[in-house]
């Protein structure tokens, strides 16, 4: 559980591994399944997700914070977030595209992919949720997106090595990689006990 | 009119009729949302902890799902295609809120259990994927037909997982004790780890017993 009073470095560590946002809390298992079959758009998307998923919280907690709760308008949330993490995800391609080339080319067709990528969203409501100040929050984000890089990488690193293994003939293909990931989130999960939560 | 006009006539509504059965009866294990299609995986595995909250979600599904197709296939004509996917979102949206607060104002129990994943419909790939792919281009009928189809496929897997899981992990299925007395709880089974590795070997059940329903 996150709270309030944990301090940063503990907040971004439990964000990362301990509630791995794929692993453990199956959150934007589409992608996780969808894009892991190749490394380089397995990195590719790990930075784009890292990177929006920072901007868009920080803007939906300000939209939340200075705009829905003034106004008595909560119930709106939902419709609120979603649009303007997609609005925001437009801006920011458009902003990328001219500013940083090379940022833009590297991340290519990832950044649209991602308005439907529910991490995003899901790492908004759960700041909302957990009640945390502004920092903890972008800490949290940060955490957060990490934990989804890190474990995207590795997961497509491991279904690199998968194509080369005998698999009886029904396990082919998905069954396997969903055993696979089994196996990976077991090992998250003797995370659990770090912190003695 | 003469008879071979109305046997014309039965032989088309025979035909339409034979074909919102199909757009019904697809979902359920042709086109199978979860595991053919691979939508939806993350409130499949999430909550399906216990059959209950599992069986609760796919209600909640239904719900979302059924209400937008039916009104995405109806504004489906007067939407300009450029800003198509705010509108839908917009109306994904809004039976999202529906849900989520009618089930914090009767099933406050099950709300929180369900907890993030509630909000987190709107963003589920199904609803869009079936509101872009089906609903914006067929009829009304069809439409509900298709929602209808692709909910019960999508309540029927996530309550199989949800009920297989809290027999290995709990021994009891809707919270009834099924299992001996003396069964000792497999607990990995509610712990996320079960969730991908029921899933692997129904999808590999799925694939050695109804091997033709495979994705293109």
């Amino acid at each position: 559980m996150i709270t309030q009073n944990m301090n940063l470095f503990l907040i971004f560590l439990s964000a990362m591994i301990v509630n791995n946002i794929l692993l453990i809390r199956f959150i934007a298992l589409c992608s996780f399944f969808g894009i892991s079959n190749s490394m380089e758009a397995s990195v590719g998307m790990g930075l784009a997700v890292v990177f929006v998923m920072a901007m868009a919280t920080t803007v939906s907690w300000l939209v939340y914070h200075y705009l829905l709760i003034p106004f008595g308008l909560l119930y709106l949330r939902t419709a609120a977030f979603i649009l303007t993490i997609a609005t925001f995800v437009q801006l920011e391609e458009m902003v990328i595209r001219k500013m940083f080339p090379p940022l833009y080319r590297s991340l290519g067709i990832y950044l649209p992919l991602i308005v439907t990528n529910c991490a995003v969203l899901a790492a908004a409501f759960l700041v909302i949720d957990y009640n945390l100040s502004f920092v903890k929050s972008l800490v949290y984000t940060l955490g957060v997106g990490c934990g989804y890089f890190f474990a995207i990488v590795m997961f497509a690193g491991i279904r690199e090595r998968i194509i080369l293994a005998p698999i009886p003939k029904s396990f082919e293909g998905y069954p396997i990689i969903f055993i696979t990931a089994s196996l990976m989130s077991l090992a998250f999960l003797g995370f659990k006990g770090l912190f003695g939560l | 009119m003469s008879t071979e006009t109305i046997s014309a006539q039965q032989a088309a509504k025979e035909a339409s009729k034979a074909g919102l059965l199909r757009e019904l009866t697809k979902g359920i294990l042709r086109e199978n949302p979860i595991l053919i299609i691979m939508l939806g995986l993350c409130p499949a595995l999430a909550v399906s902890g216990s059959a209950g909250d599992a069986f609760g979600m796919g209600m909640a599904f239904t719900v979302v799902m059924v209400c937008s197709n039916v009104v995405i296939s109806l504004i489906r004509k007067i939407v300009p295609s450029q800003i198509r996917i705010p509108v839908f979102i917009t109306v994904i949206s809004t039976f999202v809120t529906i849900v989520d607060y009618a089930l914090k104002a009767y099933l406050p129990l099950l709300s929180r259990s369900l907890g993030v994943f509630v909000p987190l419909i709107v963003v589920n790939c199904i609803v869009m994927g079936r509101a872009e792919g089906f609903a914006s281009r067929n009829p009304v009928a069809a439409s509900l037909m298709d929602g209808i189809g692709m909910s019960l496929g999508f309540t029927l897997i996530i309550t199989l997982l949800g009920s297989i899981r809290e027999l290995l992990g709990n021994g009891t299925v809707f919270g009834l004790a099924v299992m001996p007395a003396g069964y000792q709880p497999f607990l990995l089974f509610i712990l996320p780890p079960g969730a991908f590795l029921v899933i692997g070997f129904l999808m590999a059940a799925q694939k050695k017993f109804f091997p033709k329903g495979g994705r293109q």
